[in-house]
């Protein structure tokens, strides 16, 4: 097995850790390093305690998932009927968002930690047995997390009597085929059970009653998991010691595009601001070249974009999604000021038409034609109508009014995240949202790109 | 005190809340509901249409199309639901006339138009397509989408009778879904995706469902249609009138549907009590047959050995001559009718009140392949009390093939966790892996199965839990009736309170036992014709040489006959042996009533004329009759029924009104009590090196409706003989191979093919299959047939 000196992109600086602090080793995916490290400790811990006093432990700790939607890992675990097994827990490793590579640096880097952490949520919330479900892409990440699990089966802390106890669960690999919705997590579980990746309808909003083979399921991002080895250990009091009570702990931030030095950034949740992130000496030093910001995407390809004056935003869910966007899942796509926005739309939009699904019809059509429509502007062939028509299709997959930010420079105030849809799940208006950003915030430069057509009377008013 | 009392008064006068009951607001009006409703269906019921494409009454909704889009008022304001998906709650407040909803209605549809080919002018859909009526209804009224469109080929054909045109779907999930959860043959599914998703079959791996029409009809564009019909009408220049399809005996109602005086097709109708709006593909495109050029158009009489066209006068007269010789000659006895079950409760009257006239009780509608009509005694189960029963025993045939649409109900029934179905059969059904149990045994073991597995304890306990219907019918054509007879019997000791729901498949069968065709047994009538004592045999749509078990009876029996007379559509192998062959009206072609298994009398109705000088089976009866000087007094197919209802005590709580009023039918109220058990006829040994016979239906076989419809002709799987894998090793003949099968009387070269859901010892063939010989092996008079199988 080749190893990387680092993980590409991972910069450390000197801030609390609590998910990245082993990325500094180049065998951090070992068994040997991780017990060197204090791995396993947390799952000691827990075991040592009853299950309801872990549960309260990270409900205390206000644990928020890392997936996107930001729900406190705690109460999600609640919710799951009494009475009724078995019950699963699946682990979405299924990271697709645009700009987003955080799970799977933590897969590839620390796949005990994951292991471990699986392993406390099953204890934790009464769960019979672990799906871990990773992206059909990240050949590297299944194969460490493969070889971590084996190490992990024969130092006996999965399978039966877990560390002497009485306490026994199964971890199953299952590797995706390659499709985005299957992030979404109703999605997940219908491939997990060998159908169509096509997400579930709503309600249930939440699998937690009815889920994998219609047991009760709890569904985790990679991250959110990670974090509870460390809560263990630490405590809850340590844990929202670090950033704010209503986002406490660290969050990972994947920052790529136009900075000086992308990569993945462990920050403090809540606290650290935009500008903190792309100009910070510790993070991202700047725009290349040290340029103009021309706009942001402050979460994954989905969120709406930001222009330089959000810059002074938080991390903090109940800040960004006021301000018209979302944290999502934690990745930050920087633009400057030589970026083509029509260009930069069609490429997100594409990704969403391309992922379809195909299950309903906004998605399925609206985003194959706004990318058709986009497609057709940025080829210089389209005419001031189709601006109008973007929107037109837009709204016929989110009706009403769209999220976006404000600018002053526009006279524009923020219109507040979420969005109404006419869809089944978020593919759909993920397509949308870049276009609706785009047109919204730099309508100048479609209308450069676009023929002026001069419509033509029907009846000859002539005076 | 007193107003204690007045309380109490009236809550007695008051009927008791329904703890389901809850009252929604749509579009400011109150409308009552049922907790666990869709929006949409209580939408439906106050008259606020919502446009949808995905949702269908009948199977699960997806939600897929979001064309039913509707605002409900919630916690933050009006927001946009899906009324398909979205159950009522008490209070709730839709609105479905916004300028929102309008918007969302409008930008959905735009959508769907999108891709949509836009060949209305050439697409059978047009004129009845829900897309284009609904893009009038709540589209927006132009086309912006100046792209160009999706192209695929087109159409490509999905199974030997329908075709999928790609670029006119609009990937709503209805037929696939019905194929997966109605159907139970998920052999079409969504492949791609996003933008490039689409219907389509697994390589190589045809759409071959018995219940393909179905999507086609509820296919919400034209991107499904269906050989028979392609291109063969315009939607407003058909006619249509409601009716009973007599295929089977299930009674599914249907829409005949003609232009031109032409049948062009069959469309369910949604029967609540019957077919839910599903039919058989043999049902829904038999019509072909009706159109055949093979249809008998003039009579035929047998002039030296060669037939010759004749008049109805003439033919009608010989035919009288002929039956008044018999009687002047043998007496009454040796006068015998076989038939009635192919044609309606009139046809069938009519023939058994000339029978009765003439003195002869040498009468049988069944061909040897039913049950004896004491089955009916039994107290009765009907379609909708068998698929909610708790549990369900079968005794008897493969459903699938025989009864379809029942199959589909008793299907649902087990899917949806509603029954439990304990299976008996010498051979695995299309029921099989729906049922709860199944039990196999050899033909002639069925009272010990039924002994031994309805005493276990967890299916003593099953049939304690709530009601048990016995689906009863015949499921072996080369063993006795009378192991299942005895079976049932066995069943009605143990379930006492069970209730039997007879499945005879024959059309018409029930109806025509009821009016009285079922005086005597075919078995008896062909054994006294073989020994010449039948001078005239009257066949009312009967075919024993293809239809009789015992081929070699039929044979010596039809030989021995001096006179037939034969009333059919078609020139069929017993016909050519009649003196006489008269041309039958055929379904479609006349009025009247039929009677379903459950004892349900629905109406027939006539949508286009006769062929040539075809005439119904009640008609020539009549005539008939006059010629013989009995006057039978009626004049009309109105008398018949009229006269049928009064006389027949089966019919006799129905009458004309009410069966005009009741468009699913009307049940027949039962009569008899429960009939002796006979004693369990003793079964002999089977020989180490011999297969006992087991000879089943398929749908699709050689009868005459699927043999002259050219869609279906091809269907039928062909004559073999079915062994189990293991037997078929031990044999040592390869699959495919020809095997020389050795019967008590005679025996017969035929392909032998290798099928797990044979049970071992046994060889199953299914019946009446173009090239079959396999009646040459049946003795009618056995309890049960053997063959021996040999390498050649």
């Amino acid at each position: 097995m080749t190893s990387y000196a680092h993980a590409p992109g991972f910069i450390a600086g000197d801030r609390p850790q609590i998910v990245t602090s082993r990325f500094q080793y180049d065998d951090s995916f070992t068994l040997e390093r991780y017990l060197a490290t204090g791995g396993y400790q947390g799952l000691k811990k827990a075991l040592g305690r009853t299950p309801t006093d872990v549960h309260d432990e990270v409900k205390n700790a206000t644990v928020l998932g890392r997936g996107g939607a930001g729900f406190p890992a705690g109460t999600k675990w609640g919710l799951t009927p009494q009475g009724k097994w078995p019950r699963y827990l699946v682990v979405n490793g299924d990271e697709s968002e645009p700009g987003t590579y955080k799970d799977r640096l933590l897969m590839e880097r620390d796949p005990h930690q994951l292991i471990e952490g699986c392993l406390i949520a099953c204890y934790a919330a009464g769960l019979s047995q672990c799906f871990l479900y990773i992206r059909g892409e990240m050949a590297v990440a299944q194969e460490r997390v493969a070889t971590a699990l084996n190490e992990a089966y024969a130092a006996g802390y999965v399978g039966k009597n877990i560390m002497g106890s009485r306490f026994s669960v199964d971890i199953v690999l299952h590797w995706g085929a390659g499709a985005y919705v299957v992030g979404e997590e109703t999605a997940l579980i219908e491939s997990l059970e060998g159908n169509r990746g096509m997400p579930r309808l709503k309600p249930p909003y939440f699998p937690a009653a009815i889920g994998l083979y219609g047991q009760p399921t709890i569904v985790n991002n990679v991250e959110t998991l990670a974090n509870l080895p460390w809560l263990l250990v630490n405590g809850a009091e340590k844990y929202t010691a670090i950033g704010t009570k209503t986002s406490p702990g660290t969050r990972m931030v994947a920052v790529s595009g136009h900075v000086k030095r992308p990569g993945v950034y462990e920050i403090i949740n809540g606290t650290t601001t935009f500008r903190d992130l792309l100009y910070g000496d510790e993070f991202c030093q700047g725009i290349r070249n040290d340029n103009q910001l021309k706009a942001f995407v402050p979460g994954g390809g989905s969120a709406p974009w930001f222009t330089p004056e959000q810059l002074d935003l938080p991390f903090e869910a109940s800040q960004v999604g006021p301000a018209g966007s979302m944290l999502g899942s934690g990745a930050v796509m920087v633009m400057d000021h030589t970026t083509d926005i029509p260009r930069a739309a069609l490429t997100l939009t594409r990704f969403y038409a391309h992922e379809s699904c195909g299950k309903c019809t906004p998605c399925r059509e609206g985003g194959t034609w706004l990318e058709r429509i986009l497609s057709r502007i940025v080829d210089g062939k389209g005419t001031d109508a189709d601006l109008d028509q973007l929107l037109e299709v837009g709204e016929s997959i989110c009706p009403g009014v769209f999220p976006h930010a404000s600018s002053s420079e526009l006279g524009l105030s923020a219109v507040p995240f979420p969005y109404r849809m006419n869809t089944i799940c978020f593919v759909g208006p993920s397509a949308y949202a870049p276009v609706h950003s785009a047109l919204t915030l730099f309508r100048s430069e479609f209308e450069a790109r676009v023929t002026k057509r001069t419509r033509i009377p029907v009846s000859g008013s002539v005076s | 005190m007193t107003s204690t009392e007045t309380n109490v008064t009236s809550d007695e006068n008051q009927p008791p809340v329904d703890p389901n009951a809850v009252t929604i607001s749509i579009n400011g009006r109150q409308v009552a509901a049922r907790k666990g409703e869709l929006i949409i269906a209580a939408a439906d019921r106050s008259g606020d249409y919502i446009p949808r494409f995905c949702y269908h009454p009948r199977m699960s909704p997806v939600g897929m199309c979001r064309q039913c889009l509707v605002e409900v008022e919630g916690p933050r304001g009006p927001m946009m639901v899906v009324s398909c998906m979205t159950p009522v709650a008490d209070g709730q407040i839709v609105r479905t006339d916004t300028p929102q909803v309008k918007r969302a209605h409008e930008g959905i549809l735009e959508l769907l138009l999108a891709n949509h080919p836009l060949d209305c002018p050439v697409c059978d859909k047009g004129g009845e397509c829900p897309l284009q009526d609904q893009a009038f209804s709540h589209g927006p009224g132009e086309s912006r989408f100046v792209e160009e469109k999706r192209h695929y080929e087109k159409p490509i054909p999905i199974s030997d009778i329908v075709l999928l045109d790609r670029e006119r779907c609009i990937l709503c999930d209805r037929c696939t879904r019905f194929a997966d959860e109605v159907a139970g043959d998920a052999l079409i599914h969504f492949t791609s995706r996003g933008n490039n998703t689409q219907v389509l079959t697994f390589p190589d791996e045809p759409f071959s469902s018995y219940f393909s029409g179905n999507t086609v009809q509820i296919c919400p564009v034209g991107a499904l249609t269906a050989k028979p019909y392609r291109f063969k009408a315009r939607p407003w220049d058909l006619e249509k009138v409601e009716s009973t399809c007599t295929t089977c005996s299930v009674g599914c109602r249907i829409t005949v549907e003609s232009s031109r005086d032409q049948l062009l097709r069959y469309q369910g109708v949604d029967s609540d009590p019957v077919n839910w709006s599903w039919l058989c593909d043999k049902g829904r495109f038999n019509f072909e047959a009706v159109a055949s050029d093979a249809r008998l158009e003039q009579p035929l009489i047998k002039r030296d050995g060669q037939f010759v066209e004749a008049d109805w006068s003439t033919a009608l007269r010989a035919a009288a001559a002929l039956v008044s010789s018999a009687l002047r000659d043998g007496g009454a006895g040796s006068v015998a009718i076989l038939g009635g079950a192919r044609g309606t409760n009139e046809d069938a009257y009519a023939w058994s009140r000339l029978a009765r006239a003439l003195g002869t009780s040498n009468v049988d509608a069944q061909l040897g392949d039913g049950l004896p009509s004491t089955v009916f005694a039994y107290p009765q189960a009907t379609i909708d009390e068998a698929a909610n029963a708790s549990t369900v025993i079968l005794l008897g045939p493969d459903l699938k093939e025989e009864l379809p649409v029942l199959h589909l109900r008793l299907r649902d029934a087990s899917e949806k966790r509603r029954s439990k179905i304990v299976e008996f059969g010498a051979k695995e059904s299309g029921l099989t892996r729906y049922a709860w149990k199944h039990t196999g045994h050899e033909p002639g073991q069925q009272v010990a199965a039924v002994r031994s597995t309805l005493t276990e304890t967890s299916v003593v306990s099953q049939l304690g839990k709530g009601s048990v219907v016995v689906v009863v019918g015949r499921g072996n054509l080369a063993e006795s009736p009378e192991f299942t007879m005895s079976a049932l019997a066995a069943v009605m000791e143990l379930v006492p309170n069970a209730k039997v729901l007879p499945v005879l498949r024959r059309g018409n069968v029930r109806g025509a036992l009821s009016a009285g065709m079922g005086s005597g047994s075919a078995a008896e009538i062909l054994e006294r014709a073989a020994a010449g004592k039948i001078n005239c045999l009257v066949l009312v749509g009967a075919d024993p040489l293809a239809d009789f078990p015992d081929a070699d009876l039929a044979r010596r029996a039809l030989t021995a006959v001096p006179n037939i007379v034969s009333l059919d559509t078609f020139m069929t192998t017993s016909s050519s042996q009649a003196q006489i062959v008269l041309p039958a009206a055929a379904f479609g072609e006349k009025d009247g009533t039929t009677t379903n298994l459950e004892g349900r009398v629905s109406q027939l109705s006539r949508k286009v004329t006769t062929r040539g000088t075809s005439r119904p089976d009640w008609m020539v009866a009549v005539e008939l009759a006059d010629l013989l000087d009995i006057d039978l007094g009626v004049g009309s197919v109105h008398d018949v029924f009229d006269q049928m209802v009064t006389t027949q005590s089966a019919f006799r709580p129905i009458d004309r009104s009410a069966i005009k009023a009741s468009p699913d039918g009307v049940l027949l109220a039962h009569v008899g009590s429960a009939p002796i058990a006979s004693p369990v006829p003793e079964v002999p040994e089977r020989a180490g090196f011999s297969y006992r016979l087991v000879v089943s239906r398929k749908l699709y076989d050689a009868g005459q409706n699927v043999a002259n419809s050219p869609s279906l002709a091809s269907l039928a799987p062909g004559s073999a003989i079915y062994l189990h894998p293991l037997d078929l090793d031990r044999l040592g003949a390869p699959a495919g191979s020809n095997v020389k099968a050795i019967g008590a009387r005679t025996s017969v070269v035929m392909r032998v093919e290798a099928d797990a859901s044979v049970h071992r010892g046994t060889a199953w063939v299914p019946w009446n299959q173009p090239g079959g010989k396999v009646g040459e092996l049946i003795d009618a008079s056995a309890l049960v047939n053997d063959v021996r199988l040999e390498n050649i």
